[in-house]
């Protein structure tokens, strides 16, 4: 059971008051009719996948109900950064840094 | 290879068991091999096997980064079936059952195989609807399968509770006779065997760090922890880890890897004749023959590689197997644990060559891999002796994802595989 800080409630609750909702940061093709289907299979299904630090979405359905963004390291499950939705994706290798990976 | 037989027990029997000898050797690994297969579990020691059994290719290596069997081969629920709605799922799951039926004389290693019967529960009407829709499609693409109302149920297995007074009460189940469980170690140490004995080496604690790649693209071999091994075709059965290990070749896949919970109880007696699962309410348990009950959890929500799921995810299956069958409430658990899951959109699996010449990949099997181990082994065995696939996995292909050809048992089965 993971303890998850919602960055809109400003609480830190538990997981089972959230959803995940998987990689963050896929954006949509821009032109959907002008997207191969090569971009199709990227932005549906293609997934990083990582083992290590990853950026991902959750959302507080038990409380706000919105969705914001973490970095959790998928080794430890340990969160290194929570931050709201529409902000830019952290340099993942700078939060691995000053957290010692 | 000593071929193991009664008259070998018995002899063996005079000097107290102690001149077994090893089973397969532990050797260094050579300079090159004709195929590499990284992984080995029972996927990948099966595609071995059958390359050199069935294909003549006995240059082959299994490397592994831990010890053989120990990842998921060793952490699921033993459970095999092939009851998939999907004729591609019916195809594949079905060619492993029949050769499931041999494996034990096969390999000449007792993979203990018990078709004690896979009964699936219905609870709403819903349910019904899909499970009977399953056992016509089961039964229109070979696959047995059939109806059972409650009281039959309650029949072939005594200890489930069919009141009407429950949260979720039965309204029936699909039982697939032909499927059971088997001894997950044996399939993995019985193929190893095999399959060391047919010349492959098998090479235990050496991790691979890289995929090398030729100018053209084309796969020279693997780093490992071992040093620089060439190989002409490399193999990647890497489970959970497989994203990981094919990101070292530059290949992207539609896979997420999940924590997956078991549990096992403190042994008893027999008191469960059968395996039962159930989709709506997510249980499974069976009995294992060293008497601990099997019971098989959910995946957590996160993409996560702990090995370590999260409590509130086996007390929730826990409430479902205490609510179906209340003497065992006050069974205690003796160990639980995780796999990592690698999944796939559609939830079934890829068997495939990829877009580098030479890199073939067997993954996605996500929750339900075991059942399949011996016929994942044989058509995998085949797409890389060939260079292409097997009839049976040709539908299996990464392509799908462009074509839209998916083969959708996540809408399906919706949970358990």
């Amino acid at each position: 059971m993971l303890l998850i800080y919602c960055p809109y409630c400003q609480v830190e609750r538990a997981e089972t008051e959230f959803h995940c909702g998987g990689e963050a940061h896929i954006a949509r093709p821009a032109d959907p009719s002008k997207a191969s289907d090569e971009d199709w299979v990227e932005f549906l299904y293609m997934r990083n996948n990582p083992k290590g630090l990853a950026a991902e979405r959750w959302r507080h359905n038990n409380g706000c109900g919105r969705f914001f963004n973490a970095v959790r390291d998928t080794v430890s499950d340990k969160f290194l950064k929570f931050y709201k939705a529409g902000e830019p994706m952290p340099d993942l290798e700078a939060i691995a840094k000053e957290a010692g990976k | 290879m000593k071929r193991y037989s009664f008259l070998e027990l018995a002899k063996n029997a005079f000097s107290a068991h102690q001149n077994w000898g090893r089973q397969w050797r532990a050797p260094e690994p050579k300079a090159e091999y004709d195929v590499v297969i990284v992984g080995a579990g029972g996927h990948g020691l099966a595609t071995a096997y059958y390359l050199a059994k069935e294909h003549g290719i006995r240059n082959v290596a299994v490397l592994e980064k831990g010890w053989l069997g120990g990842g998921n081969t060793g952490r699921n629920t033993t459970i095999v079936r092939s009851n998939y709605l999907w004729e591609e799922s019916a195809g594949l799951y079905n060619h492993a059952i029949g050769l499931w039926q041999g494996l034990s004389q096969e390999l000449n290693y007792n993979v203990m195989y018990s078709a004690r019967g896979v009964m699936m529960l219905a609870h709403t009407v819903h349910d019904v609807q899909v499970a009977q829709r399953h056992i016509h499609a089961n039964r229109l693409a070979g696959v047995q399968n059939e109806w059972l109302t409650p009281e039959q149920a309650k029949e072939y297995c005594p200890p489930l509770n069919i009141e009407k007074n429950i949260r979720y009460p039965v309204m029936g189940a699909a039982l697939q006779r032909v499927g059971g469980t088997a001894r997950h170690d044996a399939v993995a140490w019985g193929y190893a065997r095999g399959a060391d004995d047919l010349g492959v080496d098998i090479i235990q604690n050496c991790a691979v760090t890289g995929i090398r790649r030729s100018q053209d693209g084309a796969v020279e071999g693997v780093e490992t922890a071992k040093g620089f091994i060439k190989a002409k075709k490399v193999g990647v059965v890497a489970a959970g880890h497989t994203s990981v290990v094919m990101d070292m070749a530059g290949v992207r896949l539609p896979l997420e890897s999940f924590p997956l919970q078991a549990l096992v109880s403190e042994p008893v007696k027999p008191a469960f004749p059968c395996v039962v699962m159930s989709n709506t309410i997510h249980a499974y348990i069976s009995q294992s023959d060293k008497g601990e009950l099997v019971i098989g959890a959910g995946t957590d929500q996160f993409v996560s590689y702990s090995q370590a799921g999260g409590i509130h995810i086996t007390n929730h299956t826990i409430d479902a197997i205490c609510e179906l069958f209340p003497h065992f409430r006050r069974m205690r658990m003796l160990r639980n644990w995780g796999g990592i899951v690698d999944t796939t959109p559609d939830r079934s699996p890829i068997l495939s060559k990829t877009s580098v010449q030479g890199l073939y990949v067997n993954c996605g099997w996500g929750t339900g891999g075991f059942k399949a181990t011996p016929g994942s082994g044989h058509v995998f065995a085949h797409t890389i002796a060939k260079d292409e696939p097997h009839p049976i996995n040709a539908p299996f292909t990464i392509d799908r994802f462009r074509t839209g050809r998916l083969i959708d048992e996540a809408a399906a089965a919706a949970v358990a595989h």
